[in-house]
């Protein structure tokens, strides 16, 4: 096991380190440069202002000093809000955003496995049907259109939460119920078409044949082996989720990181996207670490390591 | 009843285990309603084997399940009759009142060992669950029991095979853990339904031998489903022969190896590959089973028969009895039928 985190743990560095290249070759391959509005129009401030930044150098030079600001973790004050450094910035935004992201996985998770489980049960009857016309809704409405129709039902005509912002967990209701709709629908799919074939297995025939309660054959028996996939999707879905706070911040005017991010890449703020790319991309790299070990947990056959004797 | 001779040294009581009257079963589909069991009629006594033979899609699977009450309803429906264990008429039970019974009074052994233990939990859990929870015993003495079921089936080192998962047996371990697993709560009737037809010959006599070892230590009644002719000569007390949902001949094994009576039981034999007639060449039942959508009225033999006149396409023979244990649905019994040399009878 130790092995395997510490190889891990090198291609999660690889990883961060190839993301970081491509972020920064990006970065400069846009035309512009953050003093292209008006009030630093003087050349000379302009000249002064890149030396200060260190934009004036060669490009390997500015990258050799990016991979230091990585491997520090100091990224340097913000061009645009110079009173502000990018880690202040990191550590005011990302909690907001990672407790948006997380109580969305966790209502995705509950709720999508809830409804594909009874769905699969009681397969073809009326729950089945009304949740498979959900999650076909779901898939195919984006979070965007959902969270507009959600402030004007609920928050402006209805009056029954507060439009935006993030200030308490009434607050969180409507955006997470936009975050969440799409990933639900997802998971409760995959929940019930593996559910539906785990149940028609011969090891769940004869837990029947055991005479043990049907709340044990599909707890113990059934959903751990059905929520394989799950798992294997909730990396990619879990890149998708944190993406989506971005937009969905926006609309609900939380102050996450998503504001930043965006407005970092329209500003030309470089060390802001360097610091918010390497962040969410060690954060995501770190959570698909995660996901492979609970599906280790999950199934006993994958193996994480090769142990001596073992078949 | 009484006289019923039993050649093989352990004891068969003539107490009834188990009664199955008139049993009837079918699917409802999208494109009609199969009649998958028709009116099966059968007892078993206590200590007995009772093998039913018979070609894929007869019904044998569908009667075991119906006694285990696996039956999905929807959309399997048990149209008529009775399957009585020990006085309790196991068709008119709650699901409450049958889980009771499964696995604590009858219990099943699955064809494949490979699928029928859950790879996901260990074989620990598998085999004490079912005690620990009709027993309501505590998790060590559940423990200890386990320990000693896979002792009795030949595991070696059980203390440690427990925390293992089954990914990490072979299939003939495997089989011997779903053995363990039917037998941990001391049930009287075990129903094997072709439990070596999976693993290979030299597993198969083992696990045989397994079964009657465990007969004789445990008494218990068993209903092997198969369509094995040679584990049947091995183990079988009496045979029952399926055909499109009847048992149409059923009698102890001496009868049915030695004195067949129904062309299809005939047929049947004569189709298993033998190594000392060399030169002979294997004789196959032409033709296929009737389809049951629309069963035929008579003797649902009648097109594969060689011996077919006309009263077999319109009626149901009657059950002519020609022995204690000896029964036969076949018009050829009756007397004014043309008597049929048994010229082609396997000895």
């Amino acid at each position: 096991m130790a092995k395997y985190i510490i190889k891990r743990f090198f291609m999660m560095i690889a990883t961060i380190l190839i993301i970081a290249t491509l972020t920064f070759a990006l970065m400069h391959t846009i035309p512009g440069s953050p003093f292209d509005d008006e009030r630093t129009s003087n050349p000379t401030i302009q000249a002064n202002l890149e030396k200060f930044y260190k934009l004036d150098e060669p490009m390997h030079i500015q990258y050799l000093y990016y991979l230091k600001s990585i491997v520090t973790f100091d990224f340097g004050p913000s061009i645009k809000k110079p009173n502000e450094s990018v880690n202040e910035l990191l550590a005011r935004g990302f909690p907001i955003s990672f407790e948006l992201g997380m109580v969305t996985i966790l209502v995705a998770l509950l709720s999508g496995v809830t409804l594909g489980t009874f769905a699969a049960l009681r397969h073809n009857g009326i729950i089945d049907y009304t949740a498979m016309t959900f999650a076909v809704v779901g898939i195919s409405v984006p979070n965007f259109v959902l969270a507009t129709l959600l402030i004007q039902q609920i928050a402006v005509n209805l009056e029954w939460l507060p439009p935006a912002t993030w200030s308490s967990p009434l607050h969180m209701i409507l955006p997470t119920l936009a975050l969440a709709t799409g990933p639900t629908a997802i998971i409760a799919r995959l929940t019930r078409s593996s559910m539906l074939e785990v149940l028609t297995q011969d090891y769940i025939k004869m837990a029947r044949a055991k005479g043990l309660s049907p709340v044990r054959i599909v707890v113990r028996h059934a959903l751990r082996n059905a929520l394989m996939p799950v798992v294997t999707i909730m990396g990619t879905m879990l890149a998708g989720i944190l993406t989506g706070t971005f937009v969905i911040e926006r609309i609900f005017a939380i102050p996450g990181m998503g504001k930043y991010f965006v407005e970092s890449i329209n500003n030309r703020d470089y060390p802001v996207i360097m610091g918010s790319t390497v962040f969410y991309s060690a954060f995501l790299v770190f959570m698909l670490f995660l996901v492979d070990i609970v599906y280790g947990f999950l199934d006993p056959r994958i193996k994480l390591h090769r142990k001596e004797g073992d078949a | 009843m009484n006289e019923r001779k039993k050649k093989e040294k352990k004891i068969v009581s003539d107490e009834k285990v188990l009664q199955v009257n008139n049993l009837q079963v079918s699917f409802r589909t999208y494109g009609g309603e199969v009649e998958a069991v028709r009116g099966v009629n059968f007892d078993l006594y206590k200590g007995e084997t009772l093998a039913i033979v018979g070609e894929s899609g007869c019904g044998k699977s569908v009667t075991s399940n119906a006694i285990m009450g696996l039956i999905p309803q929807p959309p399997g429906i048990i149209k008529n009759g009775h399957i009585l264990f020990k006085g309790k008429d196991l068709t008119k039970l709650t699901k409450g009142e049958l889980r009771k019974i499964q696995g604590v009074d009858i219990s099943m052994i699955f064809q494949d060992p490979m699928t029928a233990l859950n790879p996901t939990l260990t074989i620990g859990e598998q085999l004490t669950e079912g005690l620990r929870t009709h027993k309501k015993i505590g998790k060590q003495e559940a423990k200890k029991r386990a320990i000693d079921m896979l002792k009795l089936v030949g595991i070696p080192n059980p203390e440690e095979r427990l925390k293992q998962f089954p990914h990490q047996f072979s299939g003939g371990m495997r089989q011997r853990i779903v053995i363990a697993i039917a037998l941990i709560c001391d049930p009287e009737l075990l129903i094997a339904d072709e439990p070596t037809t999976a693993l290979d010959v030299t597993i198969q006599a083992q696990i045989l031998e397994l079964f009657e070892e465990i007969q004789r230590k445990k008494k218990i009644s068993i209903i092997l489903i198969t369509h094995d002719l040679g584990v049947v000569a091995k183990i079988a007390d009496r045979i029952a022969v399926m055909y499109a949902g009847k048992i149409v001949e059923i009698g102890n094994k001496r009868e049915i190896f030695y004195t067949p009576e129904h062309p299809y039981t005939r047929g049947l034999l004569n189709s298993v590959p033998r190594l000392d007639l060399e030169d002979e060449e294997l004789q196959p039942i032409e033709g296929t089973p009737p389809d049951l959508f629309s069963p035929p009225k008579g003797c649902p033999f009648t097109a594969r028969c060689d011996y077919a006149m006309e009263v077999c396409d319109h009626v149901y023979p009657f059950t002519n009895k020609l022995s204690e244990a000896h029964r036969v649905d076949c018009w050829l019994q009756d007397e004014r039928a043309k008597v049929i040399k048994n010229s082609d009878r396997v000895g």
